[in-house]
């Protein structure tokens, strides 16, 4: 270790004996700044930059008599299953810092974990690392050309997020789409739903040391993705739903296309049974793992299939029916455990019941337009702008200022594969949101986590976390 | 362009006109609407969708009306929020966003805070779920919650200076702040 200076200084020295490429102030701050982020010997005297560089800030976890948010931590704040061992005494617990680069948190998460041999006592999750002020961005962009910005929120479900969007100025404009655009659209976000959920059991299989379910997950995704390509020109973020419907009617033979997702998804999901359903590790690893109960579940507003799994009735499909969708037969897959398997069962299982609303819509696909012809809303034809005045002007006015929205607010929520995904769309009457808040789903579940993680053991925090499917681009927008 | 009723000019009179209700027609709210008399209510019914229900409440009174809202059946929390309408007074407004699953209704309490003064309750005693999203109108709006455990920055850099989110916060040509770049630069 002690040479390393050495090291660094013969760097600088050759460096600075190549005048063309470098001028010498360059090369002695790079060689300052080795050296200032060279490594500390134990034993040594500590140098000034270990106290900085281990500072964790107001996010630090405290001794657990100095710490505020110490019921959060410890999630016992709705039921108590917190065991205290006083026989363990403060050298005994350890702080475990996962993330924000660890591979199972699914991005950019980081989580405090305050352990006890192999268990785990305290849980912060610490989140902010892709944070991109998307909420501000939101206040800048036109009506017409904010599906863009939602849709990277959350990028495995983008559709669910451009047609909450969608749906919150339709309700401030007070258009109405035409039965076809609506149909697209419950098509689209159900095929969505499948996708995540395909990608969910396929990290999740990994996390937990399936790796072959991985490659499967994938391998079914893909054929949802390469139908979403051929229909919106883009595997992720489409902004194909806009306000007004969608962005352009799906391709000739596209009802071919679902079937052969339809087929291949479910010979996957077989597959995904016979490989997890019995298999004695996948259940040792699962069952009565990372439970969370229903009051908790309320109290944290943890929705979707995380909130199913632990019996909660509700779907917000059937409680506040957007799109058309209370016109096609489904059921809610219920758990009973709250458990990381009830998780996997209620989501494998809301994939079949997405098949079966998919396989309604190509049946009861009505024809007609596929967005409203309000031309203050959606812009002409193409063909329309060659022969008529008033068409070019509307195109003009539509991609140069934008349309206006009334003054007003609206909370407008979808079922998205991971649970209640809300925008709450405050306008003042101008072509931009004033204020768009997204409430999203995986927010809450991250919060939650203290109260699954508490008291299991450090494998099965992985397990947890994975069960809970977060999109970080979701939490931190 | 045509001076003819625009389909905006319509929808106008939709959330500004008749659907504006001083009371609501629904029990719950009513038996709320009986105990808090300072409470205001609005409701706005939507050409599609569930109809929306809003509590204007005044600040002192918040942490007892989101309890009785509570023991209502309100038992879901779902979001809270900011809004900065600049000009107004008062500046702020916190949304909170109720759902009670049993009566498949959803309940926005507003409470309008100060600009000179941006403190309010923080009902995170209430509800535990609300720590994060006041954690976080504290972080982009700087809006203070007394009461609340662990105020601290949640999505930004603990070194950020100001609240991005406030409408006086400009976008574009802030440096961008990250934690430790004053040794690294």
């Amino acid at each position: 270790m002690s040479d390393i200076p050495d090291t660094v200084e013969g760097d600088a020295e050759v460096l600075s004996d190549d005048p063309p490429v470098e001028t010498t102030g360059g090369a002695m701050d790079s060689a300052d700044r080795l050296r200032e982020h060279d490594i500390w010997v134990a034993g040594t005297e500590e140098p000034d930059w270990i106290a900085d560089a281990t500072d964790e800030g107001a996010q630090e976890m405290l001794p657990r008599d100095l710490e505020p948010g110490l019921e959060l931590q410890r999630g016992v704040v709705v039921d108590d299953d917190y065991l205290e061992d006083e026989t363990i005494i403060g050298d005994e617990r350890q702080i475990l810092n996962m993330g924000p680069q660890h591979p199972a948190t699914h991005g950019v998460l980081r989580l405090h974990i305050e352990l006890e041999g192999e268990t785990v006592r305290r849980v912060k999750p610490i989140i902010g690392y892709l944070h991109t002020g998307m909420e501000k961005t939101a206040e800048t962009l036109p009506y017409i050309s904010g599906g863009t910005n939602v849709t990277r929120m959350d990028y495995l479900s983008p559709l669910n997020n451009e047609l909450c969007y969608s749906l919150a100025v339709e309700q401030l404009l007070g258009v109405e789409i035409p039965s076809r655009a609506q149909a697209i659209r419950v098509l689209m976000t159900e095929l969505n739903r499948v996708s995540s959920h395909l990608i969910w059991v396929a990290t999740f299989g990994m996390d937990i040391g399936a790796l072959s379910m991985m490659i499967y997950g994938f391998r079914e995704r893909e054929s949802v993705l390469a139908f979403f390509e051929k229909v919106t020109g883009l595997r992720m973020n489409h902004n194909y739903i806009r306000p007004g419907g969608v962005a352009a009617d799906l391709p000739e033979g596209w009802e071919d296309d679902v079937e052969g997702i339809l087929d291949t998804v479910r010979a996957g999901l077989d597959d995904y049974q016979d490989l997890l359903n019995g298999n004695p590790i996948f259940l040792d690893r699962t069952q009565g793992v990372g439970v969370i109960t229903p009051a908790e579940a309320h109290q944290y507003g943890v929705t979707g299939p995380i909130a199913r799994a632990a019996g909660i009735n509700f779907d917000l499909r059937k409680a506040f029916p957007y799109s058309g969708i209370e016109q096609y037969e489904f059921d809610v897959p219920l758990g009973k455990h709250g458990d990381v398997f009830d998780r996997y069962l209620v989501r494998m299982e809301e994939i079949r019941q997405s098949f079966r609303i998919v396989e309604q819509v190509m049946e009861t696909m009505p024809a007609g337009d596929y967005r409203t012809d309000d031309r203050k809303i959606t812009p002409p034809p193409r063909k329309r702008i060659d022969e008529s005045m008033e068409a070019l002007i509307h195109h003009f006015k539509l991609f140069t200022e934008g349309f206006k929205a009334p003054a007003g607010e609206v909370y407008q929520a979808v079922e998205s594969p991971r649970g209640e995904l809300g925008m709450y769309l405050v306008s003042k009457g101008g072509a931009k949101p004033w204020r768009l808040h997204v409430r999203t789903p995986s927010f809450a579940t991250v919060q939650s986590l203290p109260v699954m993680m508490t008291d299991l053991i450090v494998a099965d925090v992985i397990a947890t976390l994975a069960s809970l499917d977060p999109v970080l681009g979701d939490v931190d927008r | 362009m045509s001076d003819e009723a625009t389909p905006q000019d319509v929808a106008d009179d939709v959330v500004e006109g008749a659907h504006v209700r001083d009371l609501p027609d629904d029990p719950i709210l009513a038996g709320l609407a009986e105990s808090f008399a300072t409470v205001e209510f609005t409701s706005f019914q939507p050409i599609v969708g569930p109809r929306q229900d809003t509590a204007i409440v005044p600040r002192d009174d918040l942490l007892a009306f989101v309890q009785a809202v509570k023991d209502a059946g309100f038992e879901t929390f779902i979001d809270a929020c900011a809004v900065d309408h600049l000009n107004r007074e008062p500046r702020y407004d916190m949304v909170i966003n109720l759902l009670s699953m049993e009566h498949t209704q959803r309940l926005l309490i507003k409470v309008g805070i100060p600009g000179e003064e941006p403190t309010v309750a923080s009902i995170s005693s209430i509800y535990t779920g609300a720590n994060f999203y006041e954690r976080e109108a504290w972080d982009l709006f700087g809006i203070v919650f007394e009461g609340h455990t662990d105020l601290t920055r949640i999505l930004l850099p603990d070194e950020w200076e100001g609240h991005p989110l406030r409408k006086n916060y400009s976008i574009g040509a802030v440096p961008v702040q990250f934690k430790g770049s004053h040794k690294s630069s």
